[in-house]
């Protein structure tokens, strides 16, 4: 199969990308927002291209402490998603969703809430993306860590560094009405899979 | 010369004189090695992602593979003054950051940058004298040029110099 180089991802593309960024986590918040009970607002989705080197300072610095939840995508979208959010929104969460209030770490009732907060996100997000575009997506069960943002980003950037030197993700950031719950949402596709998206967009690939 | 510190992200390399210092912020699943002439001072620190480099479609980017990685930063040390017969190593990360719940090779890619990394080594006979790897946690870690020790830090599983 040909390719789709990183690097000559003209402008048409980009916005398609964002497109599904904004379907998808338009689907992942709703979700999200239902279970919660709460308003949450979502920001324009970005599609970053970024070299290794950037990758672990997405979050400020790389060791900054985050939750990640991550999944791996599969069927005829390859990828992989990460839901990411601080400390301090991943303890509001909990107390919205379960009214416990997390002490000084995570127990593994409360990191397995997360998982399934995570797990029925990513499974809109993902459900959505396949309606729209008729290709067959699948998640893996949801794994979580909480651990360096550096750390937790090393996973999808190596997955990606097994066919790219620059990995491209597409990010929505979401925030409650309140602003005590901010997260970011991440799909990764895999770059063998955008012929396959664009195509069933019915977009002509190359750049024709 | 002052006390620099060099910072080195996801597949990238520096080298360095005493006292200057390598750092790498948030390792998971990839390696950090260092390598260090005891005479001279002269170090290293290369952090891959992925084990070799003649197993992947794209492999221009040399830093980001355990063999092609190794071998640029002795020809960078090198020039800088090392002797390769005399380098040591130090190695951190090679973690397994999500449980193996999800059940594909990118799970246990830590273990095998790991296992690339000391079949590397190995082959060069460059001695590993110290090493901390495995686990399913992020390490940061800085090394003194001055004095050779390898500093590693965790949220939640301590610090120590290796």
């Amino acid at each position: 199969m040909r390719n789709v180089d990183i690097n000559r991802l003209n402008e048409m593309y980009l916005d398609i990308l964002k497109e599904l960024g904004n379907i998808g986590a338009g689907n992942a918040i709703t979700a999200l927002s239902t279970m919660i009970g709460k308003k949450v607002d979502m920001q324009v989705p970005k599609v970053k291209i970024l070299d290794f080197q950037e990758v672990s300072d997405i979050f400020g610095s790389a060791d900054t402490i985050i939750v990640g939840i991550y999944f791996d995508l599969d069927g005829d979208v390859k990828g992989n998603i990460l839901f990411a959010l601080d400390i301090k929104s991943a303890a509001s969460l909990i107390w919205s969703l379960m009214g416990l209030e997390v002490k000084e770490e995570f127990d593994e009732l409360e990191k397995s809430a997360l998982e399934e907060i995570g797990n029925i996100m990513a499974g809109s997000y993902v459900a959505s993306l396949s309606t729209l575009t008729s290709l067959n997506m699948k998640i893996s069960p949801p794994a979580i860590s909480i651990d360096m943002a550096g750390a937790i980003l090393s996973v999808p950037a190596i997955k990606y560094g097994e066919i790219s030197d620059k990995i491209l993700f597409i990010e929505t950031q979401f925030i409650e009405g309140e602003k005590l719950i901010k997260g970011d949402f991440f799909l990764i596709p895999d770059i063998n899979s955008f012929d396959l998206i664009l195509k069933a967009l019915g977009v002509e690939v190359n750049g024709k | 010369m002052e006390n620099k510190i060099y910072r080195v992200g996801m597949a990238d390399a520096k080298v360095t004189q005493s006292p200057g210092i390598l750092t790498t912020i948030g390792l998971g699943s990839c390696v950090g090695i260092v390598l260090y002439d005891p005479i001279t001072k002269v170090s290293g620190l290369v952090h891959i992602m992925l084990p070799y480099s003649n197993k992947m479609s794209d492999n221009s980017n040399k830093l980001k593979f355990a063999d092609t990685g190794i071998q640029i930063l002795i020809e960078e040390m090198v020039k800088l003054g090392a002797n390769p017969k005399r380098l040591i190593s130090k190695i951190a990360g090679g973690a397994q950051m999500f449980s193996s719940k999800i059940n594909s090779d990118i799970m246990n890619i830590g273990e095998r940058n790991a296992v690339a990394t000391k079949e590397v080594l190995g082959k060069l006979g460059i001695p590993i004298v110290a090493e901390d790897i495995g686990g399913n946690y992020g390490r940061t870690i800085e090394f003194y040029s001055e004095d050779g020790r390898l500093l590693v830090k965790t949220i939640g599983y301590g610090i120590k110099y290796i």
